[in-house]
Parts: structure tokens; C-alpha cells; sequence
């Protein structure tokens, strides 16, 4: 297939890029003290959360914006952002839902409705920085599983909140989630209680709507001892012209005998073929294994965003903990993607597995970055590493960075790298099977992706395939 | 006697280098066609022309299948048109399940021929049979598609596929390669019991042992590019005797 043909159906008229028109309730661009008062007072927070929002903005203004992440992009002007828009009022049920809200969820094929019939989900759907409905809580409350949004949970559980929000991702930890701290206008909180495996799928879906708003979640999940929680994180947003910083912190804390699964599907709007009008996404993402035989698993597959800076990490304290990280990242147009995850080993025995899978098209790059850290007193830690890229094209590119600190050789480390081109063979091979080239192409790269897919919750597994589809369809080099 | 696949003066690079230099064949209908000939005679290049490899350029001649010059078509037309190729070392697909992956073959061939799809189960049921004839391990269609395969489990999986995609015209291109006696034995009666009186094969090799298995009708000798000669079952006694030089280039 001709280049420009590839390049013609790949750029596709993206398929999510619609927009909404919510009477939106925004302060204007720029950050300061009284911007941080009004969305605090806003969500009508105690005084000890403005005091730590205004504390995490004066050291904000104190750093620096981190340059090490192997990406190119314009600097970003914080002053020129909103950080704040809402719809004016949170309704109480479904049918007071705003209809073009509602109209949106269809087109992302995530009616409310029908998950919480068919599938079973509890839904806190965040459409900009307020939660508007979270659906089957009353069920979660009679396991004593608390979900729903991080503002309610300020005021109905602050004890909670002021215990662990924090404790995993300081405010200060870095640049991003210093101004996340600062300004976060919404998100989630899950606390599943001692001994109880939550009985459903939990799940948000993000959508960033509001024109030249940036949008900074905060989602701090806690599974007490002997727990077990599921929980699922997807997303898109509509088209647009300027680019939209997003900055998420995403803490987890997994108690002894806990298990915390994690899964992502992020496709926010990559921008056009030349980069131009997408996504920043800036995460922060870290969990830890706090108590003993804790487990906490991130699943992500990552197809969208312009930039994505993103380090899915976990902190093994507890002996015997077990902390996985599995990813498949897609970069095509000219997307690039910084992204990796970080296992530190601090108890005994405990382990890792890391698995990344990177596909990079057109002018995609592609870095995997990842570091593994065996502490003093971590006897018997283990790890696993298997970085594999996957180039469509000649235009593209993918890089790895596997970091190592180890200081005494008490841990057992093994990391494998391949890089492959999709190789004529295995597509002629199909070929001659009678199959076409798209659909080699992308049995091919279903295949490559099969060992992080088979991780995904069932249904989600089945979103993933889809995505992964649409996003490389027309790829063939 | 209807021909089924006519190349008329064939010529056919690889990179720079001509392979084939105005090769004429023709294959008849329910017969089997043996091409011997030394390495570096065009033999496996031949192949790749009429199957449409990428690696092949073909500069002059044509190639006709049932009547239609297919030179320029793409490679999953003529599969699907019925053309099928047994791979000399079939690639390894990672993490391409490889009964899904026949069944999608199998489909995109009976859609192209106006047949229903088969359902999974339909489709299972005809797999398991065909895998037991040829005395595969079943465990094989749920694994990789040819990954960590012996040399004779994927042979053995191109007999497989060959017998579900029922094709009109089968190349094997040096099937005996790396088989033992036993797989040697199943493969081969898994090609024999293709043989339908319709169905056309070219047995592409450079041993004659497979022919001990798969009687050909008749044998064409390749040489520098070109058929040099063209008998019938008793030149395999000649060639064993005498060698490729016995016989002259035209």
C-alpha cells in the first residue's frame, strides 16, 4: 500500500472527536491563591484541605518542570489555563442527567443505563472535574465498599483521606503532581474494607470536555487486609485545537493480604499528523504494597494523548508483596510516549513483573523507561522484565531505558528487549493464507499484545481489541 | 486435458539477479506435477511468482490460473482463488492462536467462493478430524501459530491447513525437507488423500525421496531458469543415476 494512502486512513476523522455545549461554570485562565480559595470553596472543602492545596501551590511555584522524558513539545503556559469548569448542578439521578451528556456516553458506546444493567459495573462517570452520578453505591454500601467521588469523600470520610491521601504520591513528589495537589478538582476514592472482595467491577470514565480547561483527577484507592478490588479506568476526549494538560495522581494502597488490580484504556485525541491540538498527559501513578503478600497489578493500554508521561509504579513493602506493571503502548501520527514504571523492592522476597509492549507507527515514538530498585533488605527480591517494540514503517521509532539499582546482589533480576519490524514474512505468510493485509496487520499486532490483553477484565479486553484496531487501521507500511 | 496453470516464457528476478529466464509449464488439472532440478535452478523462486511474493519481481511472461493472467494480482487473491503454497520454513507468528488463525482463513476462502462461514464448533470438529488424520498433537491448534513448532509439527500444520482451505492448485515447495520417516509417511497421506482427480499439485524438490510417497504424472527437469525436460515417473530412475548434468540445457 502506498504511503499515502496509509497515512490518508489512519488519519481518519477521529472518531470520538465530538464536543458538548454545557453551560459551563470556569474561572478564567491563570493560577494564584484565589483561584486555588474558589475551587476549594467550590466543592465547599474543610479549611485543612485548602491549607494543604495552598501549601502544595507554593511548592509548585518553588519547581521546576522536569526535561528528562525523551519528548519534544512546545512549553506549556500554565497562566493561559483554566483550572476550574463544572456543570452547574450535580444531579441526583439519571434522569436529571444534562441529555447531551448522556448523548455523549452513547457515542463513546458507555451508556450509563446499560452497563449498570448489563454489565454490572458501578460507574462514577467524571464528565470534566464533577462527579455527576455514581451509580450502584447502594449496593457497594452494604459490603461496607465505599466509592465515589474524591470531594465527597473530603467531607464524608476525612479521616480517611487525611490518613492516606498523600501518603503514597507526596505533594511534592514532582512538578506534576505538586500542581495536581494544588488544583485537583476532582476524582475517586474506593475503600474496600477488612476481608471483603468487592463484589462488582469498579469504573470511571474520564472525559475532558470543557474548551482550554485542563483536567487534574485525583483517585486514592485503599484495600484494607485481606481485600480484593478491581478497578477499571477509561477515556476520551473530543477534539480541539490547543493543547490540554492533563495531570492525574493515582495513589493505591494495598494492606496485608490485599490485592489491588488496576486496569487503564486511555485514548484521549492524539492530535494531527503533526502533533498539533492533543492531548499533555502528565500521570502520576503509584501504589504500595504496604502490608505482607499484598499485591497490586497496573494494567494499561495507552493509545491516545499527544504526550504521554506516565510511570505506573509500585512500592513493595510488605515481605512477599508482588507488584506487576503490564502495558501496551500505541504511538502513531506523531505521538510520543515516555512511559514505564518503577518496582522497588524494599521487603523480603518480594517480586515484580514487568511487561511492555510498545507499537509505534508512522512518526510515533515510543520510550520505554523503567527502573528496579532492590533495597538493602530485601532478600530474595525478584524480578522479571520483558520489553518488547514493534515498528510499523520506517518513520517511527521506539527507545528503551531499563534502569537497575541493586546494591548488594541479593536480588534476582532478569530483563529481555527485543525490537522487531512487522515482518514481510509473517504478513505474506497470512497473505497467502487468503487473509488481507489490514487484517494481518492486525492479527499480528493482536498477537504481540496478547500476553498484556489477557490481564484486562473480560469486557474491557474486548474495548482494547477494538482500539487497538481503529488506531493502527491503514498502518501497513 | 484442461490446464488448470499456464506459465508462458517466465522471466523473474530476484534483486538484481535473473532467476528465471522464460520458463514455460503448464500444470493439468488433476495431476501431479514433480519439478526437480539443482539448487539454485529457480525452483523455490518459481513458487514465489506464482504465489506473488514480495521478494520476486516478474519482468516478462505470464502466469495463467483458470484462465486469467494473475501477474498482477495480489497475494490473497490468489489464495483465495485457490492457489496455496506449502512453505520450505514457515514463519512463527507470536501470540496468533492458530486455530483462530485458520479459521479466519478458512472463512475469508468460503465467503470468497459464496459458502456460509463455518461457526467455531463446525469448524473445530473438521480441525480435530484433519489433525488426527495427519497424527498431529492436538494440543498444537491452541498453541502459537508455528511458534516453538519442530520442523516436522509445521510441515505437518502446512498438510493442515492445505486440507482445510481445499485449495484448487497445491505447491509444495521441498515438503520432505527435515521430516522424519513417520512424518514423512502422515504428510504424505494427507497429500495423497487431497488427490480428488480435480485438484492440481507441483511438487517442488530437490530429493526424490518424497516421489516415493507422492507418485507423480509427470516430472519437469528445472535448470538455470528454464524446464530443460519433461517425462514421466522413470526419469526419477535416471536422475537418481546420472544427476541433473545428464540433462542438456535448450
Amino acid at each position: 500500500m502506498a504511503q499515502e494512502e496509509v497515512n490518508k486512513a489512519i488519519t481518519g476523522e477521529y472518531n470520538l472527536g465530538f464536543e458538548i455545549d454545557i453551560e459551563q461554570d470556569t474561572v478564567p485562565p491563570g493560577l494564584n491563591d484565589d483561584v486555588i480559595k474558589f475551587i476549594s470553596a467550590k466543592k465547599d472543602e474543610p479549611e485543612w484541605m485548602l491549607e494543604l492545596r495552598l501549601k502544595a501551590y507554593h511548592k509548585w511555584l518553588e519547581m521546576e518542570e522536569p526535561d528528562w522524558g525523551k519528548l519534544t513539545y512546545e512549553k506549556i503556559d500554565y497562566n493561559s489555563i483554566s483550572y476550574f469548569s463544572a456543570p452547574k448542578q450535580a444531579p441526583e439521578s439519571l434522569d436529571e442527567v444534562d441529555p447531551k451528556i448522556l448523548e455523549a456516553y452513547e457515542k463513546l458506546g458507555i451508556p450509563l443505563e446499560e452497563q449498570k444493567q448489563l454489565q454490572g459495573i458501578a460507574v462514577d462517570a467524571v464528565v470534566d472535574s464533577v462527579s455527576v452520578k455514581t451509580t450502584y453505591s447502594e449496593e457497594l454500601k452494604k459490603h461496607g465498599v465505599i466509592f465515589c467521588s474524591i470531594s465527597d469523600a473530603i467531607k464524608d470520610y476525612p479521616e480517611l483521606v487525611k490518613k492516606y491521601m498523600f501518603s503514597v504520591v507526596p505533594m511534592t513528589d514532582n512538578y506534576f503532581a505538586a500542581l495536581n495537589s494544588a488544583v485537583f478538582t476532582d476524582g475517586t476514592f474506593v475503600y474496600i474494607p477488612k476481608g471483603v472482595r468487592c463484589p462488582m467491577e469498579l469504573s470511571t470514565y474520564f472525559r475532558i470536555n470543557a474548551l482550554n480547561t485542563g483536567q487534574f483527577e485525583r483517585t486514592l484507592i485503599v484495600a484494607d487486609e485481606g481485600s480484593y478490588v478491581s478497578y477499571n479506568e477509561g477515556c476520551s476526549a473530543p477534539t480541539r485545537d490547543e493543547n490540554q494538560l492533563h495531570a492525574a495522581v493515582v495513589e493505591l494502597v494495598a494492606m496485608k493480604d490485599a490485592e489491588i488490580k488496576y486496569s487503564t484504556i486511555q485514548n484521549w485525541y492524539p492530535g494531527d499528523e503533526e502533533g498539533k491540538g492533543g492531548i499533555y498527559n502528565f500521570v502520576t501513578k503509584r501504589g504500595i504494597c504496604e502490608g505482607d503478600n499484598s499485591k497490586i497489578s497496573w494494567t494499561q493500554v495507552e493509545t491516545g494523548s499527544s504526550i504521554t508521561w506516565k510511570y505506573p509504579s509500585c512500592v513493595l513493602k510488605g515481605d512477599n508483596s508482588v507488584g506487576e506493571f503490564y502495558s501496551v503502548a500505541v504511538t502513531t501520527l506523531a505521538q510520543q510516549a515516555d512511559t514505564g514504571t518503577k518496582m522497588i523492592h524494599l521487603g523480603k522476597n518480594t517480586s515484580s513483573t514487568i511487561i511492555s509492549k510498545g507499537i509505534s507507527a508512522m512518526k510515533g515514538q515510543n520510550t520505554y523507561r523503567g527502573l528496579v530498585k532492590i533495597g538493602a533488605k530485601a532478600e530474595g527480591a525478584r524480578n522479571f522484565s520483558e520489553c518488547d517494540s514493534l515498528l510499523i514503517g520506517s518513520q517511527c521509532g521506539a527507545h528503551t531505558f531499563p534502569y537497575l539499582e541493586s546494591k548488594d546482589s541479593i536480588g534476582q533480576v532478569e530483563h529481555e528487549a527485543t525490537t522487531t519490524k512487522i515482518s514481510d514474512e509473517q504478513l505474506f505468510y497470512l497473505r497467502q493464507r487468503g487473509i488481507n493485509e489490514e487484517d494481518a496487520v492486525s492479527m499480528i499486532v493482536h498477537g504481540f499484545c496478547k500476553e498484556v490483553f489477557s490481564q484486562l477484565p473480560m469486557e474491557y479486553a474486548v474495548e482494547a481489541r477494538a482500539l487497538l484496531e481503529l488506531t493502527l487501521e491503514g498502518s501497513v507500511g | 486435458m484442461s490446464k488448470v496453470l499456464e506459465i508462458k516464457d517466465l522471466k523473474a528476478k530476484i534483486g538484481n539477479k535473473d532467476i528465471l529466464k522464460g520458463l514455460n509449464l503448464d500444470l493439468e488439472e488433476g495431476k501431479v506435477h514433480a519439478i526437480m532440478g539443482p539448487n539454485g535452478a529457480g525452483k523455490s523462486t518459481l513458487s514465489k511468482a506464482i504465489v506473488g511474493h514480495y521478494d520476486v519481481e516478474v519482468t516478462d511472461g505470464e502466469i495463467i490460473y483458470k484462465g486469467k493472467n494473475i501477474v498482477d494480482e495480489e497475494p490473497e487473491e490468489r489464495a483465495l482463488d485457490g492457489i496455496f503454497l506449502s512453505f520450505q520454513n514457515p514463519v512463527e507468528i507470536p501470540g496468533v492462536n492458530n486455530a483462530y488463525f485458520l479459521r479466519t482463513a478458512v472463512n475469508a476462502r468460503r465467503k470468497h467462493l459464496g459458502k456460509p462461514e463455518l461457526n467455531a464448533a463446525e469448524f473445530l470438529r473438521a480441525m480435530k478430524a484433519d489433525v488426527a488424520e495427519l497424527g498431529m498433537k492436538p494440543e498444537l491448534i491452541n498453541r502459537s501459530l508455528n511458534e516453538g513448532f519442530s520442523g516436522g509439527e509445521k510441515k505437518r500444520n502446512e498438510i493442515l491447513q492445505m486440507m482445510m482451505l481445499e485449495p484448487d492448485v497445491v505447491i509444495l515447495d521441498e515438503i520432505d525437507s527435515g521430516l522424519d520417516i513417520d512424518a514423512l509417511r502422515a504428510v504424505s497421506e494427507g497429500i495423497n488423500k487431497m488427490k480428488d482427480g480435480k485438484r492440481s499439485f507441483l511438487v517442488i524438490t530437490h530429493y526424490s525421496r518424497i516421489l516415493d510417497y507422492i507418485e507423480p504424472d509427470y516430472i519437469h527437469v528445472l535448470k538455470d531458469g528454464q524446464i530443460v525436460h519433461t517425462g514421466g515417473s522413470e526419469l526419477v530412475e535416471q536422475l537418481e543415476k546420472e544427476g541433473y548434468s545428464s540433462f542438456e540445457e535448450k
